[in-house]
């Protein structure tokens, strides 16, 4: 039997391989994706748990956080192409003019 | 139009304001002469109170004006709450007449961007007068803050060399006094709502009779207290001042010097010492030493400055000194000294300013090695000058004497003996830097080539200097015309503050001395 | 019934007034000069009906209010004048005596560019010094007193292109300023001692009623008099105060005779005068008074035997000439010191105005012959007794009266003075003995001044000599006028020893009676002391007189040998005891030092170094902070997840 304890730790795996990939990687596409990773582990908690207590508020914010996500990918892909037509480049490193 | 003379004088300037953002900017004349009628006019508004006998006849407040402004649910209430009374009068008379004087004075003077310049005046003149007519304690908050926003934009922006310098130092310094005074204002309305007393706003005629617990006043008069020292200035927090004051345009020279200091002298006489009177006998050994020694050491800095607005700026310290030491003796006589000495100051150093003023537009320095001679080539203004120096120096005659002398024999009947003699020197030293400046300027052959070809002062300045000159001769002369408004006030705070003015009643020297000694024995022994 | 007094003083304001704004326009000095004589000439007409008045009156002490000048509390301060028989006195002298110099001064002051300035400020003047005297409160006093100290200094500073001119000029004003300090703060105790006892007054009549009030020989009153003569002192050039007086000669020539010898320097002497109840109260002060003036007596005398300049002789003459009148006061002869200043004024008034002649004959003569010589060196003249005969009759004349022989003026007054200094009870025959020397002194070098200038060879330039007139009429007739009051004017005052009655003791009674009675001041002694104290005193001048004759006019080259053989003393008398170095290196320099101290030191390293340290500590915290906001995203995600970590971590295991 699959219990509610399986889903909150795939969920963990899912984040911290998330936040891994947010810290180390350089490619901001790629960031992006981990961002996305991380979300979607946080949805993953929610349904489980929102099953597991039998209340059905939690799928309720996971759509909210889909549709925040989407729009959160509109906007930062536009960012990204908006970069990268200054910089030739999507590499994090190269963002850093946003400093004293 | 008497229910809200005071509103109308105080926010006419700012309906001014408003006028003058629609005027285009490159019509020069336009601007200046409207910005004078706007003064003008707001001198003719409060001319009705100079003339009002009620200040002679009662010490209370006048021309009171009472709305509810600010109110969330009991929690925070906050009053337009004004009212003019014998000790603000003369500072609000002196705020409207020195106004025009001071835009007269641009003329020359202000070139670039003169429309900024002139809408800053006037929203200055609005936070100038509502401070000095504020009953309510956030109110006057608020005008005392609104003071300091044009200020720092007219050192800043018109002043000279190091100006941001300078425009930043005085900013800082008086926020950093403001502050304090903010937390004090909230703490004394917070224990007023504690303590149950039925609050009606910030009005200090309330916070009057607050019977707040010793420890409480010491703190919030130090925060008071600091917060004003700074604006007066008082030694040793003075060092903003010939930095503002040397930066600063000769416009705001002269409000600084007039008004701006005056707010916290004003600011002891109305808030600091009435509000918090069982903390004060403990502070006032440390402010009279502090205005003694301020007045020393003005006055020796003073001497050996080499910049002319320098030298002046210094010389406010000292005579800053006076008032607080009169102010500080706690009679009657210290009391009116202290008042006297601040419109004195006004009209004479204001006038100083301006005669710093006329030279620099002429030959664009200040340095005193520049100059030499320069009575030769203008006799007018080597003789206006002079008589503003005297009058800086107290000569009997001019106002200068008639405050300092009221302001030293307070003090020395008031139980600060010692402060007094000490003090009493500066008019030594008063004699030394201002003679020794005006020889070194006006007197001996001209040897700067620079300075052959300097002009006399033309019609507009000598209209500039005259109305001044008149009242260095009026205060020196018939000072009674300023004390005989200003007494029921200042008997009024004494009294509060718990220190019985002495008032002889029948001026018989010969009657019965042993019942004036009952009489009078308050007023003879003082708190050393 | 006197209650035009206020025009007394008002007339010369009016002068003043008219020929400072309108005088640059009027241009023509006889109408600027006339009027303003003219207004001296009014004021000193109503001042004789005043002064005839009083005569007649049976009330001495009349006092007359215009109005209130400051109320405020307890301190109620009139326009008001007194008129007694001292001010009476006071006024006749400022009134008559300005009355010739206006006159003197519109010839010798022809041709200069300021004419109207000058009338403008001796007008001024004019009105401040009878302010001083007439104020019935010390207030309107103080009005006059600092007044004639500006009046002074504008004076002093007329030729203001002179650098020493400006100089002389602020030195006069700050040393008398020294002085007011002392008034002030006299002021101040006696006003609080007064008015402890129940009196807040400043008013002359009512403090004279009310001193009683106050212990006699206590603290209290010895303080105040002790302030109020430290004022005089700098008014009258007493020591420590004097220097002033000499460097005051940079002004015009009839300055010097009415301000720095007539007038204003007597302010002094006459305000311990008009307070001389309270000073009877203070032995001690009566003491230093009369030390400190027969010291200053004794000690400008000095001065005076080595000056070359004619002017600077007078000056220390003068400075002497108020210690005999300080010296008076302080042994109890008030009436003789205010004798003494009034035969001073006349015979002082009468030398400076005609050294003033003779300097503008040098002048008018170097001016011709197109020399740059000093026309005031003693040691360029001689012999001029020829060219200008009416000066130096006058001159001669007055000389004699200074120098104390009989039948002249100053020879009552001085021997009043002397005979008080040993014979009274608050004297001493030490005080006699300098009072006398001094004035063997002061025989000797008027002597001297008479022979240097007016006997002699004629060492005037010899392109210049023969060019030196002598003076026009309106200079020569006050020089008459002055010269004749110097010879008669003691009479008034012939002491009773002399077959006299000493009138002018009889009309100062009423101001100076009670206070001699009341604490028994009175010189005593047997008529032969008295006759033999004179006569000495007589010869001590003669031997005076003698001693100048032989060195300059018998010997004319002892002078020099006796300058070589006592070489450190005369230089040290030449350079005035180096008194002004003294001071420049007492006060003067160590204020300037303090002050520049204060100034970069404290004011902009201490006090500005705090206030920019706390910008900078901020300024650099700031710095220092800002590093850590590199502009990489992984930094941020890092710091954010650490962060994260830590309050997760905070809760679930803290």
């Amino acid at each position: 039997m699959i219990s509610v304890h399986h889903y909150l730790l795939l969920s963990a795996i899912l984040f911290s391989i998330g936040t891994l990939g947010v810290l180390t990687r350089r490619n901001a596409i790629v960031i992006f994706m981990c961002i996305e990773v991380m979300l979607n582990s946080v949805n993953l908690t929610f349904i489980a748990l929102s099953k597991h207590v039998g209340n059905m508020d939690g799928q309720v914010f996971v759509f909210f956080v889909m549709t925040v996500a989407a729009a959160e990918a509109a906007v930062g892909l536009a960012l990204m192409i908006a970069f990268f037509k200054n910089k030739e480049s999507i590499d994090v490193d190269d963002f850093n003019m946003l400093k004293w | 139009m008497a229910d809200n003379l005071l509103s109308l004088m105080t926010f006419f300037p700012l309906l001014g304001m408003l006028f003058v953002l629609f005027i285009p900017r490159d019509n020069d004349g336009l601007l200046k002469g409207f910005t004078l009628v706007v003064t003008l006019i707001t001198f003719v508004i409060s001319l009705p109170l100079a003339f009002d006998n009620v200040f002679a006849t009662s010490g209370g407040m006048h021309y009171r004006e009472f709305h509810e402004w600010i109110n969330i649910g009991g929690f925070f209430q906050m009053n337009y709450n004004l009212g003019v009374d014998g000790i603000s009068l003369w500072l609000v008379m002196l705020t409207t007449f020195i106004m025009p004087i001071a835009v007269l004075s641009t003329w020359k003077a202000v070139e670039k961007n003169s429309k900024g310049f002139m809408a800053l005046l006037l929203l200055l003149e609005t936070g100038m007068l509502g401070a000095f007519v504020s009953l309510d304690l956030f109110l006057f908050y608020i005008f005392w803050e609104l003071m300091l926003i044009p200020m720092y934009f007219l050192i800043g922006i018109w002043g000279g060399k190091n100006r941001i310098y300078a425009a930043v130092k005085f900013f800082i310094y008086t926020a950093v006094g403001s502050l304090l005074m903010l937390v004090a204002i909230i703490f004394v309305y917070y224990y007023a709502v504690q303590s149950g007393a039925l609050i009606n706003g910030f009005g200090i005629q309330e916070f009057y009779k607050l019977n707040l617990p010793y420890h409480a006043q010491y703190w919030l008069f130090l925060a008071f207290g600091f917060s004003f020292a700074i604006k007066v200035p008082m030694f040793p927090l003075h060092t903003w001042l010939p930095d503002a004051h040397t930066e600063a345009p000769t416009a705001g020279s002269v409000i600084l010097a007039a008004v701006l200091l005056k707010m916290g002298t004003y600011g002891y006489v109305r808030f600091a010492m009435p509000l918090f009177p069982d903390a004060l006998p403990t502070f006032i050994p440390l402010l009279a030493t502090l205005s003694v020694v301020g007045i020393i050491y003005g006055s020796l800095v003073a001497m050996m400055q080499e910049d002319v607005k320098k030298l002046v700026a210094y010389s406010s310290v000292a005579h800053l000194g006076f008032v607080m030491l009169g102010v500080f003796a706690m009679n009657m006589q210290g009391m009116a000294g202290g008042m006297i000495q601040m419109i004195n100051h006004g009209v004479s150093t204001g006038a100083l300013f301006l005669i710093v003023g006329f030279i620099y537009e002429r030959r664009h320095t200040r340095m005193i090695t520049e100059f030499g001679g320069l009575a030769h080539k203008m006799p007018v203004f080597a003789t206006i000058f002079l008589i503003v120096t005297f009058s800086s120096i107290g000569l009997p005659g001019t106002n200068g004497f008639v405050g300092e002398f009221l302001a030293l024999m307070g003090a020395f009947e008031g139980g600060l003996r010692w402060y007094a003699v000490v003090a009493t020197t500066g008019v030594i030293f008063a004699a030394v830097y201002m003679l020794w400046m005006y020889q070194r300027v006006m007197m001996g052959t001209v040897t700067n080539p620079a300075n052959e070809s300097l002009k006399d002062l033309s019609a507009r300045e000598v209209v500039v200097m005259l109305p001044l000159l008149v009242f260095v001769f009026w205060i020196g002369v018939y000072p009674n015309t300023f004390f005989d408004k200003m007494n029921p006030a200042m008997e009024q705070l004494l009294t509060q503050m718990g220190h019985k003015p002495a008032i002889v009643e029948v001026h018989h020297p010969a009657a019965i001395p042993a019942a004036h000694a009952v009489e009078h024995a308050p007023a003879a022994h003082g708190h050393n | 019934m006197y209650s035009n007094l206020w025009l007394i003083p008002f007339f010369p304001l009016v002068g003043s007034i008219i020929n400072g704004l309108l005088g640059k326009k009027i241009k023509n000095e006889k109408v600027i000069g006339g009027l303003a004589t003219l207004m001296m000439f009014c004021s000193f007409l109503v001042a004789c009906q005043n002064f005839f008045r009083l005569m007649g009156d049976s009330v001495k002490t009349h006092q007359v209010v215009i109005g209130s000048w400051m109320s405020v509390g307890n301190l109620q301060i009139d326009w008001g004048f007194l008129l007694d028989p001292l001010s009476a006195v006071m006024i006749m002298i400022v009134t008559g005596v300005g009355t010739l110099i206006h006159l003197y001064s519109i010839g010798y002051m022809h041709g200069e560019v300021g004419f109207y300035r000058f009338f403008s400020y001796l007008n001024l003047f004019a009105c401040a010094m009878l302010m001083l005297v007439l104020g019935n409160n010390a207030l309107v006093m103080f009005i006059g007193w600092e007044g004639v100290g500006l009046c002074s200094y504008l004076l002093i500073g007329y030729y203001f292109e002179k650098k020493s001119a400006g100089d002389a000029a602020k030195k006069a004003f700050v040393v008398n300023r020294v002085g007011d300090f002392g008034f002030l703060c006299g002021l101040f105790t006696l006003f609080w001692a007064l008015g402890s006892k129940g009196v807040w007054t400043v008013n002359f009549v009512e403090i004279t009623e009310n001193a009683h009030l106050l212990q006699t020989g206590g603290l209290l009153v010895t303080v105040v008099t002790l302030c109020f003569f430290l004022g005089a002192c700098g008014k009258s050039a007493q020591i420590p105060l004097y220097t002033w007086l000499p460097d005051a000669m940079e002004g015009p020539t009839p300055v010097s005779a009415l301000i720095h010898a007539a007038t204003m320097v007597t302010a002094g002497v006459y305000m311990i005068g008009r307070m001389n109840i309270l000073f009877a109260m203070a032995p001690t002060t009566m003491m230093t008074v009369a030390i400190v003036g027969a010291a200053t007596a004794f000690f400008a005398a000095t001065i005076g035997l080595a000056q070359n300049d004619i002017k600077r002789v007078l000056a220390y003459s003068t400075v002497s000439q108020l210690g005999y009148m300080f010296l008076a006061m302080g042994v109890g002869a008030f009436s003789a010191g205010i004798f003494h200043l009034m035969t001073h004024a006349f015979f002082k008034a009468c030398l400076f105005l005609g050294s003033g002649s003779v300097i503008h004959g040098m002048h008018h003569a170097y001016h011709h012959a197109h020399l740059h010589d000093d026309p005031q060196d003693m040691r360029n003249m001689g012999g001029l007794r020829k060219k200008m005969p009416i000066t130096f009759i006058t001159f001669l004349v007055s000389t004699i009266a200074i120098s104390g022989i009989p039948l002249f003026s100053g020879f009552f007054s001085k021997d009043e003075i002397l005979w008080w200094s040993f014979g009274s009870n608050r004297g001493h025959w030490l005080l006699w003995i300098i009072g006398a020397v001094a004035a063997g002194m002061t025989a000797f070098y008027m002597f001297r001044l008479v022979f240097m200038t007016f006997f002699g060879e004629q060492k005037t330039d010899a392109r210049a000599k023969d060019h030196i007139p002598e003076s026009p009429l309106t200079i020569t007739i006050p020089l008459m006028i002055l010269g004749l009051l110097a010879v008669i004017g003691g009479y008034i005052g012939i002491p009773a020893i002399l077959g006299g009655s000493n009138r002018f003791e009889h009309w100062l009674e009423p101001v100076f009676g009670e206070a001699l009675e009341m604490h028994h001041i009175a010189a005593h002694g047997a008529h032969a002391t008295e006759y033999a104290l004179m006569g000495i005193s007589v010869a001590i001048a003669i031997i005076g007189i003698f001693v100048a004759w032989t060195m300059y006019i018998k010997n004319p080259e002892l002078p020099a040998k006796f300058t070589a053989k006592f070489a450190g003393a005369y230089r040290l008398i030449f350079n005035k005891w180096f008194i002004d170095e003294l001071y420049d290196f007492l006060f003067v320099n160590p204020c300037k030092r303090i002050g520049t101290f204060l100034w970069r030191g404290f004011d902009v390293k201490v006090v500005d170094g705090v206030v920019n340290g706390v910008a900078w500590v901020t300024k650099g915290i700031g710095a220092g902070l800002r590093y850590t906001q590199s502009g990489y995203l992984h930094n941020y995600a890092v710091a954010m997840v650490v962060g994260v970590v830590v309050i997760v971590g905070y809760y679930v295991f803290g």
